[in-house]
């Protein structure tokens, strides 16, 4: 019985120290990118942004977090306490959830699932949950709108997020995301498919309710949308869940158009850097386009963010699907046939 | 026309204008100031934190005319004068309300005697309301601390008035 108990033992330590091994990383990813985020913003606008607290203004982000840790968790009267304190819970969850499947280097993921991608566009389905019960259970009208206009824009440009993953899909044969970046080797996808790595490029800033496409959280319109009534760790749970989000969608465009952790070219001096290294430099090259996106682009109006779209997008991406496949199906380089 | 608007359009051409454009002002020179370690310019004629000042004897300059407590258009000078053993006439109280002060400058241009100015010193924020409510010594000793700025100050700005 001991020797059951202790193996069992392991085992979940052995877990728990994966999980920690991807959460302490990717808060440290966080902190970082929320720092290069108003860094990047404030150069353009020619400031220069948090530099006072730590070297370089580096502690200014937890600065922040230790702040919003002493501040009182405000619960609007109206609202539904319960749900109103587990939507960011669950939207912080999911988002770290997601990263079990994302392969830093050959072989170091800790789930490497079959239908990686398939897991990963669920997951980021579901992130629409919280935003909605936060919205709903705030009983207010801000976080309200702010969640409606979250949850139809996150549905409409997932449906072409993924048809561009079918295209990618359709070039590799596998959903495994380890084989998704092998199969890049010879080009990464993105010169082949430059379109759609555009169109998922601007699709992952819809996603992730970034600038320009911040409409749930237009602050002129709508406060800061579903949002509005939260303080203290919850808010910091929804912000964490936020950008994890964002660290996400700037993963899953390395992996599925920047070939992950392969370098940019197979020769010496580049392939002897670790592959964990190349990842990271690209998953920064991508956050950096991020956070230009929001300094140089004006926020969206709102039906021309459903017009892009649904009339845009949608017909691009299912245009580009037919094309794929057809040019693989009349060339014979479809993989797996 | 419309093809060349539709080309532009997909092509995203004006992103790309934007995104060199924001790439060019990410390397400028930044236009803010490390502010509390680096300082702005200021001009001779600033209006900041207010000064009694003294003549080199050591005498205090005001002779209590009341023309700068007259002349406040909030109200925040509050003057009581008498008359001292050797005759002359000098202030008993001399108290400046700065939370009513609007530091419009106008003590400073009514004074015959140069003896209230507004000296460069803009950091003078307390933790409490009383703080603020300046009275003779507080101002004179403002004076004895800022006396060399606040005279190179009026002498650069004297052929202007």
């Amino acid at each position: 019985m001991i020797s059951l108990a202790q193996t069992y033992f392991i085992e979940v330590m052995t877990i728990i120290l994966y999980c920690l091994l991807i959460f302490v990383p990717l808060l440290l990813g966080v902190v970082m990118a929320l720092y290069a985020d108003r860094k990047i913003w404030a150069a353009v606008q020619k400031r220069r942004g948090p530099n006072v607290v730590g070297p370089y203004g580096l502690f200014q982000v937890p600065a922040d977090g230790l702040k919003f840790i002493f501040k009182e968790i405000i619960l609007p009267d109206g609202s539904d306490k319960t749900v109103f304190l587990i939507a960011p819970i669950i939207t912080l969850a999911l988002s770290i959830t997601a990263w079990a499947v994302v392969p830093v280097q050959a072989g170091v993921v800790l789930a490497n699932i079959n239908v990686g991608i398939l897991y990963i566009f669920a997951i980021s389905s579901l992130g629409v949950y919280g935003i909605l019960m936060a919205g709903w259970s705030s009983n207010s009208k801000y976080p309200f709108f702010g969640a409606l206009r979250s949850a139809a824009q996150m549905v409409s440009y997932e449906v072409s997020i993924g048809f561009v993953i079918i295209t990618v899909l359709l070039c590799v044969g596998s959903l495994n995301l380890t084989e998704i970046v092998m199969a890049q080797k010879t080009m990464w996808f993105f010169i082949p498919l430059f379109p759609m790595f555009i169109v998922f490029f601007i699709s992952a800033l819809a996603e992730t309710n970034r600038p320009p496409f911040d409409l749930p959280e237009a602050e002129s319109e709508l406060v800061a949308g579903y949002q509005t009534e939260y303080s203290g760790m919850p808010f910091v749970l929804f912000l964490f869940g936020e950008y994890i989000n964002i660290l996400l969608m700037c993963a899953m465009t390395t992996i599925l158009f920047l070939g992950g952790w392969l370098p940019p070219i197979d020769i010496y001096p580049l392939n002897a850097v670790p592959g964990f290294v190349w990842f990271l430099l690209k998953v920064i090259f991508v956050f950096y386009l991020f956070a230009m996106v929001k300094a140089f682009v004006p926020r969206y109006r709102y039906d021309q963010l459903m017009r892009l779209g649904w009339k845009v997008f949608l017909p691009l991406s299912l245009f580009a699907v037919v094309a794929t496949s057809s040019i693989l199906f009349f060339f014979n380089l479809a993989p797996g046939m | 026309m419309k093809i060349i608007n539709f080309l532009k359009s997909f092509l995203l051409l004006d992103f790309l204008k934007a995104f060199y454009l924001a790439q060019k002002y990410f390397f400028r020179k930044k236009a803010t100031i490390n502010y509390p370690f680096e300082k702005g310019k200021l001009s001779p004629r600033f209006r900041g934190e207010h000064a009694l000042r003294r003549y080199p004897s050591g005498e205090e300059r005001c002779i209590g005319c009341k023309l700068c407590e007259a002349v406040c258009p909030a109200q925040a000078i509050t003057i009581e004068t008498q008359p001292r053993d050797d005759g002359t006439r000098r202030t008993l109280r001399y108290d400046i309300d700065m939370v009513k002060c609007i530091y419009c400058g106008l003590c400073e241009e009514s004074c015959p005697v140069d003896a209230i100015v507004q000296g460069p010193n803009f950091e003078f924020t307390t933790e409490t309301r009383k703080e603020l409510y300046y009275t003779k010594e507080k101002l004179l000793e403002n004076g004895d601390r800022w006396e060399t700025v606040i005279a190179e100050n009026l002498e650069a700005d004297a052929k202007y008035r």
